[in-house]
C-alpha cells in the first residue's frame, strides 16, 4: 500500500443515498483472479448505455469537467452491500483517492482503508454545501490532511473526520495490518494452546 | 457465566473468548478466527498475496472451501459433469481449486458430493456450532449467527490476514437486541420478519451494531427459519445477527458429519447452554417489533429497506420530508418502473426465483413445493428452485420435491447461489420482473436491468401460480 499523507484534488459528486458496491462494480465483474483493469468497471451499469460500452452522457463522470476529480462525494450509507473489495479496488482503478459521505457500510469502509481509499465521514450540512459546490463549479477542489483528519473546503473552513489511530498509522506509514498480525504468531500461538479447536476441517 | 459479576450478551462472551489481544487505544482487537469458509470469487486475490510473501496457510483444518458463487446450476452432462460454459468462471474455478490443493485445504467441488452455497454446508456439516467465530469473503457469513456463533463478512484482504495468520483486527462492534415478540400467522414466516425489522430500521439502520434476535417469535423459528433472519442483518448494516442457542440448535448439529460426539458432545452442550446473555445484560440499542402484526413483506424498491407488507400501496416520495431519502425513493420508483401509490398485488410479473443462501435449505423447498403441489406456474412464468447444496437437492429428490416442481412447470436445477447474484448466467432479462426469495434487490443485482421483488418461498409461489404478486395468505385455505 501506498503511503497517503496529503490528498488535494477536485470533487465530484453522486448525489444518491445507499450507493450499494453492485453498483460500485456489478458482479458480472468479480470473475478475475487480480485486481487490475477493474476501473473501467465502476459504476458500469450507470456509466454506460445499455449496450455495455457507449458512455451514458447523462452520468456525471462522463461529463468531460469532471475527468479529473479524484474525490468522490455521495449520498448517505455509502458502500453498503456486498463484502466484495473489488468495491475499493475499482473507485481507485478509477483513479478515486478519498470518497465522502455521511457515512460508510462496516465491510466497505474496513475494505477501503486496507487498500489506501480514504472514507470520509462528514456531517450532512457539509454532505450538501459538497454537493453544491461541485455541480455549480467542477474545478472545485478540497485538500485532505490524514494526520490532523481534516478536510478543507474551497472556503477556508476545515472539517474533522474520525479515523481510528491504527489505520491511519497504516496509511501514513503505508504499511498494511498484514505485518502486525504476523508479528503477533507467539501471542495467536499461546491463544491456540489455551483454547482447543472446535472443528477439524481436515477430518 | 459472568466476568467481573457483570452481566454479559451472547455476543460480548464469544468475543472475550476469542482475543488474542485486546482493544487498546492504539490498535483494534486481534480476534480469533475458529472457522474460516473460502470461496471462488474473494479468496483469488488473497491467496496471491500469500504467494508473494511467501507465507503459508496457518489453519487449513480451519478453513474449507467451496464453489458456489460464478458455478453454473445447468444441468449435469452424460458424464456427470457439469460444464462451465464461461471462460472467465472457468478460469476462476480452476485457480480456486489450485489454490485448496496447493495450501491443503479441503474443498468442495463443482457438482461433487457436498458441494453447495458456502452458508449452507458450513451448518449442513455441523462446521457452524455455537459459540464460535466463522468468517468469509461473503456479507452474508451472518446466517451462521443462527446457531450462537459470531459470524461476518470480510474482504478479500481480510481473508488473506485469516489465512496466513487465523486472526482478524476488529474494532469491538456495538450490540443491538431486536425482539420479536408474540407468535406468526399463517402464511408470515421467518423471511417476513426479518424483511420488516430492515424496513423498520432502514438498509443503514444497524451499521457498526451486532444484532441479537430475541423473542417468543425467534425461539418458535426453526433452525432454518433462524438462518434466514441472521442471513439478512448485513442488509439492516449489521455486520452479524445471533440468536443464543437452545435445544432446536443442539438437536439440529447432533449427529452431523463434523459435530462432536460421546463425551466431547456432552461437554460441548454444557459449554453452549453457558452462551446466551445473562439477565440484566445491557445492550446499546434495541428494538422491538410484534410478530402477531406483522403480514407478507414484499420489497418495492432498490434496496431492502424499501420493504412493505404485501398489501401495501408504494409509498409517495412527497411524503418524504428528508430530501436525500426523498430523492432515493424517486429514483428507485423510477427503475422499478412503480408509480407512488401503487399495489403491487396484481403486478403481472416474469421470473420466480427460489434459491439463494437465504432460503434454499430443506424447508423452503419442502414449504414451497407443499405450496405447489397440484397446482401450475402461470403461463409466462419463469420459475427456477435452485438448491442450496447437493445434499439438499439430494434430499429433496429422495422425497420427491423435484418431481413437484417440474410438473408444476418449475425448472429444477443444480446448487449454487445461481440468480441471486446473477454471475453464472442465471439473470434476468432488461425489464423484468422477479419475486425472488433472495436477500437483495440492488439495481441489476439479479440481471442488468432486471427488477427484484424480495419476499418469502410462499409468496414467491402464490405469485409464480397467479402470474402476478400474490398474497399467499388467499390461496392457502386449500392447503393447510
Amino acid at each position: 500500500m501506498d503511503k497517503l499523507s496529503h490528498i488535494e484534488g477536485s470533487i465530484v459528486a453522486i448525489p444518491v443515498n445507499d450507493i450499494d458496491t453492485d453498483q460500485i462494480i456489478p458482479a458480472r465483474f468479480l470473475k478475475v483472479t487480480d485486481k487490475a483493469g477493474l476501473g473501467k468497471a465502476a459504476f458500469c451499469d450507470w456509466r454506460y448505455l445499455e449496450d455495455g460500452e457507449t458512455p451514458n452522457p447523462k452520468f456525471i463522470l462522463n461529463n468531460a469537467a469532471y475527468q479529473e476529480a479524484s474525490v468522490l462525494v455521495a449520498g448517505d450509507n455509502f458502500g453498503c452491500g456486498s463484502s466484495r473489495e473489488h468495491a475499493p479496488w475499482a473507485l481507485m482503478g478509477a483513479g478515486f483517492k478519498a470518497v465522502i459521505s455521511t457515512d460508510f457500510a462496516d465491510i466497505f469502509r474496513n475494505n477501503a482503508l486496507k487498500n489506501g481509499l480514504l472514507p470520509i465521514i462528514v456531517d450532512r450540512d457539509t454532505q450538501q454545501q459538497l454537493f453544491s459546490l461541485a455541480e455549480e463549479d467542477p474545478s472545485t477542489s478540497v485538500r485532505v490532511d490524514v494526520e490532523a483528519q481534516t478536510l478543507t473546503l474551497p472556503d477556508g473552513r476545515a472539517v474533522d473526520f474520525p479515523l481510528d489511530g491504527f489505520s491511519k498509522y497504516c496509511l501514513l506509514n503505508g504499511v498494511d495490518q498484514l505485518g502486525y498480525l504476523l508479528a503477533l504468531d507467539e501471542e495467536t500461538q499461546r491463544f491456540e494452546a489455551r483454547n482447543p479447536q472446535r472443528v477439524v476441517t481436515t477430518a | 457465566m459472568t466476568a467481573n459479576g457483570n452481566p454479559r450478551t451472547l455476543f460480548e462472551k464469544i468475543w472475550g473468548a476469542h482475543t488474542v489481544r485486546d482493544q487498546s487505544d492504539d490498535t483494534p482487537a486481534v480476534l480469533y478466527i475458529d472457522l474460516h469458509l473460502v470461496h471462488e470469487v474473494t479468496s483469488p486475490q488473497a491467496f496471491s498475496t500469500l504467494r508473494e510473501r511467501g507465507l503459508a496457510v496457518r489453519r487449513p483444518d480451519l478453513t474449507i472451501g467451496t464453489m458456489d458463487h460464478s458455478t453454473p446450476t445447468t444441468p449435469r452432462n452424460e458424464l456427470g459433469i457439469i460444464p462451465v460454459a464461461d471462460a472467465l468462471a472457468a478460469k476462476q474455478l480452476d485457480v480456486f481449486s489450485k489454490n485448496c490443493d496447493d495450501y491443503g485445504i479441503p474443498m468442495y467441488a463443482l457438482g461433487g458430493e457436498h458441494q453447495g452455497i458456502v452458508h449452507v454446508i458450513g451448518p449442513e456439516k455441523g462446521l457452524t456450532q455455537p459459540g464460535m467465530t466463522i468468517v468469509c469473503g461473503d456479507s452474508h457469513t451472518s446466517t451462521h449467527g443462527a446457531f450462537g456463533a459470531l459470524a461476518f463478512g470480510i474482504g478479500t484482504s481480510e481473508v488473506g490476514h485469516v489465512l496466513a495468520t487465523q486472526t482478524l483486527l476488529q474494532n469491538k462492534p456495538k450490540t443491538m437486541a431486536v425482539n420479536v415478540e408474540g407468535r406468526l400467522g399463517d402464511g408470515v414466516t421467518a423471511k417476513d420478519i426479518i424483511l420488516a425489522i430492515i424496513a423498520k430500521i432502514g438498509i443503514g439502520g444497524g451499521t457498526g451494531h451486532v444484532f441479537e434476535y430475541r423473542g417468543e417469535a425467534i425461539r418458535g423459528l426453526s433452525m432454518e427459519g433462524r438462518m434466514t433472519v441472521c442471513n439478512m442483518s448485513i442488509e439492516g448494516g449489521a455486520r452479524a445477527g445471533m440468536v443464543a442457542p437452545d435445544d432446536s440448535a443442539f438437536e439440529y448439529i447432533s449427529g452431523r458429519r463434523h459435530a462432536p460426539s460421546g463425551a466431547d458432545w456432552d461437554a460441548a452442550v454444557k459449554r453452549w447452554r453457558e452462551l446466551p446473555t445473562d439477565d440484566g445484560a445491557i445492550f446499546d440499542q434495541e428494538i422491538t417489533i410484534r410478530a402477531d402484526e406483522l403480514s407478507p413483506m414484499i420489497t418495492y424498491g432498490t434496496n431492502p429497506g424499501m420493504g412493505m407488507p404485501i398489501s401495501a400501496a408504494v409509498p409517495m416520495p412527497d411524503d418524504e420530508a428528508d430530501y436525500n431519502k426523498k430523492t432515493a425513493l424517486e429514483k428507485a420508483l423510477n427503475y422499478m418502473e412503480l408509480a407512488p401509490g401503487q399495489k403491487l398485488l396484481g403486478k403481472t410479473i416474469d421470473v420466480v426465483f427460489i434459491g439463494s443462501c437465504t432460503n434454499s435449505r430443506i424447508s423452503d423447498l419442502r414449504q414451497a413445493a407443499d405450496f405447489l403441489r397440484g397446482r401450475k406456474v402461470a403461463d409466462g412464468v419463469r420459475m427456477m428452485v435452485v438448491p442450496g447444496s447437493q445434499p439438499v437437492k439430494r434430499q429433496a429428490e429422495s422425497e420427491g420435491l423435484d418431481e413437484i416442481f417440474r410438473a408444476a412447470g418449475a425448472e429444477w436445477r443444480e446448487a449454487g447461489c445461481s440468480m441471486c447474484i446473477a454471475m453464472n448466467g442465471d439473470q434476468l432479462q432488461p425489464g423484468q420482473y422477479a419475486v425472488s426469495t433472495s436477500n437483495r434487490n440492488f439495481e441489476g443485482r439479479q440481471g442488468k436491468g432486471g427488477r427484484t421483488f424480495l419476499a418469502s418461498p410462499l409468496t414467491a409461489v402464490a405469485s409464480a401460480i397467479a402470474g402476478v404478486v400474490a398474497d399467499p395468505r388467499a390461496m392457502m385455505s386449500s392447503t393447510l
